[in-house]
């Protein structure tokens, strides 16, 4: 199989990672004092929240290979996660029940 | 600052990130191997972005020929959610830290990474974080090299299980706040309906993943700003 070009694939991943890194850095180079508005402190503290939210739904109802299992692998990381368990559980939970999921379904 | 945030629990803390990324980074190595790209390639892409979807979007451009341009706006408009980021982990971020080491570490600042940074009590040290990217980084870039030269060493059935384990860490870190927050819950609430309703409507269902995140994000934690001030860490009202 024949890839692109070496000299294409440098400069464009030269330009992915020079995007990618100003959009992480200015932010933090530009904002050095302290911000004292109060309506934006509150919104920077719900931006984690609000962004990991959007990123997981609905994408993660296609993450698996049908959406049985995913709404199964979804249930148990709620469950884990609501009971207090770690990143690491919760992940690694989720797809255990992914995988019991669709070993049961390819039973019926 | 907070003095118990040392290296060594930066990379503790890093840990199930590490494992995390292990999943994703070998799909995207497994992706690159069966199009053609070379492994050498895939993993220098992973270790100069440490980016999930911008990198797997940028990288279905250089495969398919898209225009260095075309690539280069892709991946601006799917990354720009890191810019609310890294606004966000500015306010977080030790006082005292020379420009440096912002602008360094401002390079690992990644979703999970950024949401760990954010749920540390008091400002962050830039020991604590070179800690908490090193470790990721590690399993970013081994997942890639392992995904890129040994596909098919994962079955089909492991390979759909794994697919889940990102969003079961993005759960992870929504829903303790959330039980214990309601502005939280009703932030994160809104902005995943909203996303919903992005994927599925007629008419806005083509637009761009990366617009659609920075859409959601601005305009949930906007209400949640509105309707329930913070005094910047907790909400003051609204407490379960």
């Amino acid at each position: 199989m024949s890839g692109p070009a070496i000299s294409r694939i440098l400069l464009s991943t030269a330009v992915m990672a020079l995007v990618t890194y100003l959009l992480r850095m200015l932010p933090v180079a530009i904002f050095k004092k302290k911000i004292e508005n109060r309506f934006i402190l509150s919104f920077l503290f719900y931006v984690p929240y609000a962004v990991l939210a959007a990123m997981t739904l609905p994408d993660i109802l296609s993450s698996t290979a049908s959406l049985f299992s995913a709404l199964i692998g979804f249930a148990a990381a709620v469950l884990l996660a609501w009971r207090g368990k770690g990143l690491l559980t919760v992940a690694l939970g989720a797809s255990g029940a992914v995988f019991l999921a669709e070993r049961l379904l390819s039973l019926l | 600052m907070n003095d118990s945030l040392s290296f060594r629990k930066g990379l503790t803390d890093g840990i199930p990130i590490c494992l995390g990324y292990l999943s994703v980074s070998f799909t995207f190595g497994m992706m690159t191997a069966e199009n053609g790209l070379p492994a050498w390639a895939a993993v220098l892409i992973s270790m100069t972005n440490l980016t999930s979807a911008g990198q797997f979007a940028g990288t279905a451009l250089i495969l398919s020929g898209g225009l260095l341009i075309e690539i280069a706006i892709t991946t601006l408009v799917i990354n720009l959610r890191y810019m609310l980021m890294s606004l966000s982990l500015s306010q977080k971020l030790d006082p005292a830290m020379p420009l440096w080491q912002r602008c360094l570490l401002a390079f690992g600042n990644t979703d999970e990474i950024f949401a760990v940074a954010m749920q540390q009590p008091g400002a962050v040290s830039a020991r604590y974080l070179l800690g908490l990217i090193t470790t990721p980084y590690l399993g970013w870039t081994a997942g890639t090299l392992l995904g890129a030269t040994a596909t098919g060493l994962l079955p089909a059935a492991m390979r759909s299980a794994l697919g889940i384990a990102i969003y079961g860490m993005f759960i992870a870190i929504i829903i303790p706040p959330a039980c214990r927050l309601r502005p939280v819950a009703a932030v994160a609430a809104l902005s995943a309906a909203l996303s919903y309703l992005f994927r599925y409507l007629p008419g806005l269902k083509n637009i761009s993943s990366g617009w659609v995140i920075i859409f959601c994000a601005l305009a949930a934690s906007a209400f949640g700003a509105l309707r329930f001030p913070t005094g910047g860490e907790q909400p003051e009202e609204g407490r379960k």
